[in-house]
């Protein structure tokens, strides 16, 4: 996976609360067995009219030349519904880095991070503030401060991050290599359960 | 300080924990299917590294089969392969297949349960999240990302933190007409889509308990759609009545002395939740949602709310998804027209959902611009259906009987609600597009959609009840 320590970029804003897993990548693009070319699908069917790419629905931010960057700023309750991780590939794969939003569904949060995409959590307020900047506004991520900041006004906020979590995304470590070389103790676990 | 069900099971199930960071958790059952499963083999292949413990795992091909014709090849490619991948991976892992075509194919939280698979006390995860439902038998259950399904695979334990505790209690008895499903659906409508996000949710009190093991993991089955990490039920007689006898359920002596275990799992008198609920089954109406979330639901003889009157959870969306849905605020939802019933998905494809169906449709015939698929949830679900002679019912009805697959609870299959039209679903989840792009979802139990089948509009089941 691939590393992250700051991330200083525009936005892309989808001022939508509860957006489901099923709305990122809608069920009939799950059918595939590698990672890849995801991106392309993101919001599919809020990106185009009829599954149409000769048809973009113009008043969806993706398809708005003034934004762009590798954040996604979202309204509350992110990735709720399903737990394909194909979400968080199709939003690695079309260029973000990073996810804020002011609440994220659970299983949505830790796909992200096993996939080097960071999910930023703000406040109402701050996320408000953001969706209210310009479009050519950029924000400042820091995973080592931990912090938010709208840059040309100086605003910021603190995330929280688990350490463990921190520690991978920061080095671009992944649990695997962690658990696989656990197989001692874990076998030990076994015999003594049995 | 006592210890509720959840702690006891997560603490023998911890084989260390990381400083300041997640523990590292055992897991003792790993089901799989075709969907989120190619890309954590592949992961595997290109470590160089095999599943660890193949016989921990149990695969099934459900969500991308066709419901007709299963005996012929998959004509969708796409999906074809993919279900030829898991056959390849599980043969190369040494993982038991419950394929196309096997006795015990069926929808991987179906097929779990009524082969015993599923027992008290358990860790069992999935690339699914409606894993929750094997929680019914006093498990922690839940559903996982490819990547972790190849965590587990190699090496059988994940990286979890521990979540927070809730308790939600539903005394008292449920009203004629009402069933499991219009009670997690009331609770839904109450806590909202994200009320028990980063909580592990206990259900307790005396409506739960009088419930069936299929109606327990109905409840189980959506607290994934509150947010919830996964839902528990303390297993009883109930539970353990269901697993005697069956396929991979502890035999003899094993069956003794895994009795006397399970009957450790319950919340102790003084444990305490982080957040408790309390709720009267005497509340409880048949159920619909009308919105695009499974929160946004309604008894159906009550009006779809405004902006007013709506939880502050669900005010922004609330034009958006009504727009979406055709539907107008503060209008009944009584009496709106429907062209497709579906009653399947893991929610409620057992053969109880079945027989309920059955009973109520027992010599009446389906309005005539209405579409009825009825998918068991397996093929011994099917069998058993059709031994009852439920087929016959259906088919007088008029209803139209398939084979075993998750179908048009998210339409991968060709089984796709058309745009515009609404269907009224025994599945979990109502989201925009979900079964089929345009498709308008109505959940309710197995009850009120059979009635929604043969007056051809969302009913009160009541007033058809003898």
């Amino acid at each position: 996976m691939k590393a992250l320590t700051t991330i200083k970029s525009q936005f892309v804003p989808i001022n939508i609360e509860n957006i489901d897993t099923d709305q990122i990548i809608p069920a009939r693009f799950l059918k595939g067995t590698t990672k890849d070319g995801f991106g392309k699908n993101l919001f599919r069917d809020w990106r185009y009219e009829n599954d149409d790419e000769a048809k973009p629905k113009t008043d969806f931010p993706l398809n708005q030349n003034q934004f762009s960057g590798e954040i996604l700023v979202a309204g509350k309750n992110f990735g709720c519904g399903s737990s394909r991780e194909h979400a968080a590939w199709s939003i690695l794969d079309y260029g973000f880095r990073v996810v804020v939003s002011s609440f994220y569904a659970d299983i949505f949060k830790n796909n992200a991070l096993n996939n080097g995409v960071l999910p930023v959590q703000v406040s109402d307020q701050f996320l408000q503030k953001i969706f209210q900047q310009d479009y050519s506004s950029v924000l400042n991520i820091d995973l080592e401060k931990q912090t938010i900041t709208i840059v040309s006004t100086g605003e910021q906020e603190s995330f929280e991050i688990n350490s463990y979590k921190k520690t991978c995304l920061l080095n671009g470590y992944d649990d695997i290599d962690f658990l696989i070389n656990m197989k001692a103790e874990i076998e030990e676990f076994e015999k003594s359960v049995n | 300080m006592g210890k509720t069900l959840f702690e006891k099971i997560w603490e023998k199930h911890v084989v260390k924990t990381i400083d300041y960071g997640p523990s590292v958790l055992y897991i003792d059952r790993h089901l799989i299917h075709e969907v989120t499963s190619p890309q954590a083999f592949t992961g595997l292949n290109k470590r160089g590294i095999k599943v660890l413990r193949p016989k921990q795992v149990v695969a099934t091909a459900d969500h991308n089969v066709p419901t007709i014709d299963q005996h012929l090849p998959i004509k969708e490619e796409l999906g074809r392969l993919q279900v030829e991948a898991l056959i390849k991976n599980c043969a190369e892992h040494g993982i038991e297949l419950y394929g196309l075509g096997h006795k015990y194919q069926g929808i991987v939280h179906v097929i779990g349960p009524e082969l015993g698979i599923t027992q008290p006390g358990m860790t069992i995860v999935c690339g699914d999240s409606h894993t929750s439902t094997h929680g019914a038998f006093g498990s922690i259950a839940f559903g996982i990302g490819t990547s972790e399904v190849e965590m587990v695979f190699a090496s059988q334990c994940l990286l979890q933190s521990k979540p927070k505790l809730m308790r939600i209690n539903v005394d008292g008895e449920l009203k004629n007409g009402v069933v499991s499903k219009d009670i997690v659906l009331y609770i839904l409508s109450k806590i909202t889509a994200s009320g028990a996000t980063g909580y592990a949710v206990e259900f307790a009190g005396s409506a739960i308990r009088s419930l069936s093991m299929e109606a327990r993991m109905t409840i189980c089955n959506m607290s994934i759609e509150m947010g919830a990490r996964c839902g528990l039920i303390a297993p009883d007689e109930t539970t353990f009545n269901y697993i005697k006898g069956r396929k991979f359920a502890p035999q003899t002596d094993a069956w003794e002395k895994a009795i006397v275990n399970w009957q450790k799992l319950f919340s102790d008198r003084d444990a305490s939740f982080n957040q408790e609920f309390h709720f009267d089954a005497a509340d409880i109406e048949p159920m619909i949602t009308y919105g695009t979330n499974p929160g946004m639901g309604i008894a159906v003889t009550n009006n779809i709310p405004t902006s007013d009157t709506i939880n502050e959870n669900d005010r922004s969306g609330l034009s958006k998804s009504l727009a979406y849905m055709g539907l107008q605020q503060g209008h009944a939802i009584k009496g709106q027209k429907i062209d497709y019933v579906f009653i399947g998905s893991c929610t409620n494809s057992r053969i109880e959902d079945l027989r309920l169906v059955a009973d109520f449709v027992k010599g009446k015939k389906k309005a005539t611009d209405v579409e009825v698929w009825i998918v068991p949830g397996s093929k011994q679900v099917e069998a058993q259906a059709i031994e009852e002679g439920i087929d016959k019912i259906f088919e007088a009805a008029g209803f139209n009987l398939r084979q075993p697959g998750c179908s048009a609870c998210l339409g991968m299959n060709e089984d796709k609600i058309p745009a515009g039209k609404y269907c009224i679903s025994t599945s979990n989840r109502n989201f925009e597009g979900r079964q089929g792009a345009g498709a308008r979802t109505l959940l309710a139990s197995p009850l009120t959609a059979a009635a929604a089948a043969i007056t051809g509009v969302v009913t009160d089941v009541r007033e058809l009840l003898n």
